[in-house]
């Protein structure tokens, strides 16, 4: 008989296993839903699938004759490119800063302090301060998911490029190779990977700080939506907004996990076997 | 033979420690000198200093008659026990490094006819230390020997005037291990190297070396030990038939300082 923590799942039983919590999670809200249903027809909180369903067809297929666009895609398209150009800003200053910090000490030493004291301010209570600098338009909402990511992105990988070890720098510097040619060649490659992992894990704090923003001051954007019917109770509009944010989350994360494989192979050797 | 590096009364301090005092050494061009001592002798620091990842407290260190400058460069090369070839080239790609650097200061990566001869010039020397056939092999699928030869060829193909070992074959197998002897002596001959390697194996340095140095402290206060620091306690230039022979002063160094 195995050890319980040396009996590992493989295949068909995997995604059976990682599947059942989900169906239970379903089964579970269907019978609390149809439950209510039979007491009250009219109930708000526990919306039935095929009211969701009719609610997700009015919202994601049909043109809203007041703005004549379709609800879901217009807040879809609008929190995506919020939610891109913070990721791309982020990302740039992160690379060009992680990289003079990670490798220059007397880039460390300047601007290491700053860097960890804008990182323990928390985000959201710069808002405010957003709000009055760059007014309620797109600007603050991206400066919000910045501010937020950016100094733990930074931090993140100026640490893995000091953590390369003193022996390849060394190496390197026999080899002729100057400051520059060491940061394009010895310490950008081997940024990119952790860049990657480190904006995969910046995702869920950027959705965070953008769905804040959408709800304190927007007129489209998936945040908005969501917080804009809560007046009306409507849970039939809410839970598919959020299962949609989650799949694009997941689609998001996927996706560069994906990337980072394809395209730096030797950073993931585990699965090379 | 003349004389390719000269230690002239060089002193390494940290604080009121003492880690290296009074070292005197002149290495003469073609030796293959091996450096042992018992752990916190100052074999390390001593190789700091020839890399120059770190300068003398005190005296003077000369390359080739002139001054050596405390940072390393590319008059020097350098294999270390691990970490000595980058991850994220293949293996030619880590052996034209060097090249790259040299033939392009703003890209770092040569191009064209120019990037052409490079590769032909880092497959022949990757031919040489029996790596002709892994030349699109990442360092991380390389056996730790395949990785040391790696790091032999990437060094070897810029000329170093030094090339310094440091523990080079520590973390090999036994097998391995004398392969890789048998490998570093025909090169050592083949391109006329000097070499300083530092082994806590002592019948690696003396098998391996022409002339060998120990490190030790030469005087001990037991109330502040810190404050003497080592030198060159022996030096031994070796003939066929001293090689033989270990002297048990020095075979005790060993036994002292396992891995």
């Amino acid at each position: 008989m195995h050890r319980l923590l040396n009996i590992r799942p493989t295949g068909g039983t995997r995604w059976l296993l990682g599947a059942a919590p989900l169906i239970v999670v379903l089964l579970v809200y269907l019978a609390a839903s149809t439950a209510r249903h039979a007491v009250n027809p009219t109930d708000k909180l526990l919306p039935t699938f095929g009211a969701m369903v009719e609610q997700v067809h009015v919202m994601a297929f049909q043109t809203d004759p007041q703005t004549g666009t379709i609800p879901l895609w217009q807040d879809t398209l609008a929190s995506l490119r919020r939610l891109g150009v913070g990721l791309a800003i982020a990302t740039a200053t992160t690379l060009i800063l992680g990289l003079v910090i990670g490798v220059l000490p007397l880039a460390r030493a300047g601007l290491g302090p700053l860097i960890a004291g804008i990182a323990v301010i928390p985000p959201i209570a710069v808002l405010p301060i957003l709000f009055i600098t760059f007014g309620l338009g797109e600007t603050s909402k991206i400066v919000l998911i910045v501010v937020g990511v950016t100094p733990f992105m930074i931090r993140d990988l100026a640490a893995h490029i000091g953590a390369i070890p003193e022996e390849q720098i060394v190496k390197a510097q026999t080899l002729g190779a100057s400051t520059w040619q060491i940061a394009l060649r010895v310490a950008l490659p081997q940024a990119l990977p952790r860049l990657l992992h480190s904006l995969r894990l910046s995702l869920g704090p950027a959705w965070v700080f953008l769905i804040s923003a959408e709800a304190i001051a927007s007129d489209v954007g998936l945040g908005y939506r969501v917080f804009l019917v809560r007046r009306y109770l409507a849970m039939d509009i809410i839970l598919p907004y959020v299962a949609w944010i989650a799949l694009l989350a997941v689609a998001f994360d996927l996706a560069l996990d994906a990337l980072s494989r394809r395209a730096f192979p030797w950073a993931h050797p585990g699965r090379a076997r | 033979m003349s004389e390719i590096l000269a230690f002239r009364d060089v002193w390494v301090e940290y604080g009121d420690k003492i880690v290296l005092e009074k070292v005197n050494l002149s290495v003469a061009e073609g030796a293959f000198v091996s450096v042992v001592g018992p752990s916190g002798a100052g074999k390390s620091t001593f190789l700091r200093l020839v890399l120059g990842q770190e300068g003398p407290s005190r005296g003077s260190i000369a390359l080739d008659s002139a001054p050596l400058r405390p940072e390393p460069g590319r008059d020097r090369g350098v294999v270390f026990q691990r970490y000595s070839v980058f991850p994220h080239l293949n293996a030619i790609e880590n052996v034209i490094f060097g090249l790259d650097c040299e033939g392009s200061m703003l890209r770092g990566r040569l191009s064209g006819a120019k990037r052409r001869e490079a590769i032909d010039q880092a497959q022949a020397m990757l031919g040489s230390v029996g790596l002709g056939a892994a030349a699109k092999v990442y360092p991380a699928q390389l056996s730790g020997g395949m990785q040391q030869r790696l790091a032999i060829a990437q060094a070897l193909i810029m000329r170093p005037r030094i090339l310094l070992l440091d523990e080079p074959f520590g973390a090999l197998d036994p097998g391995v291990r004398l392969d890789m002897h048998g490998l570093i002596t025909a090169l050592w001959r083949e391109h006329r190297l000097t070499v300083i390697m530092v082994t806590h194996d002592i019948k690696e340095a003396f098998k391996l070396g022409t002339r060998v140095l120990a490190f030790d402290k030469r005087r001990h206060d037991p109330q502040a030990p810190h404050r003497f620091g080592s030198t060159v306690v022996y030096d031994f230039p070796l003939d066929e038939k001293s090689k033989r022979v270990v002297p048990a002063e020095v075979a005790a160094m060993g036994e002292a300082a396992p891995a």
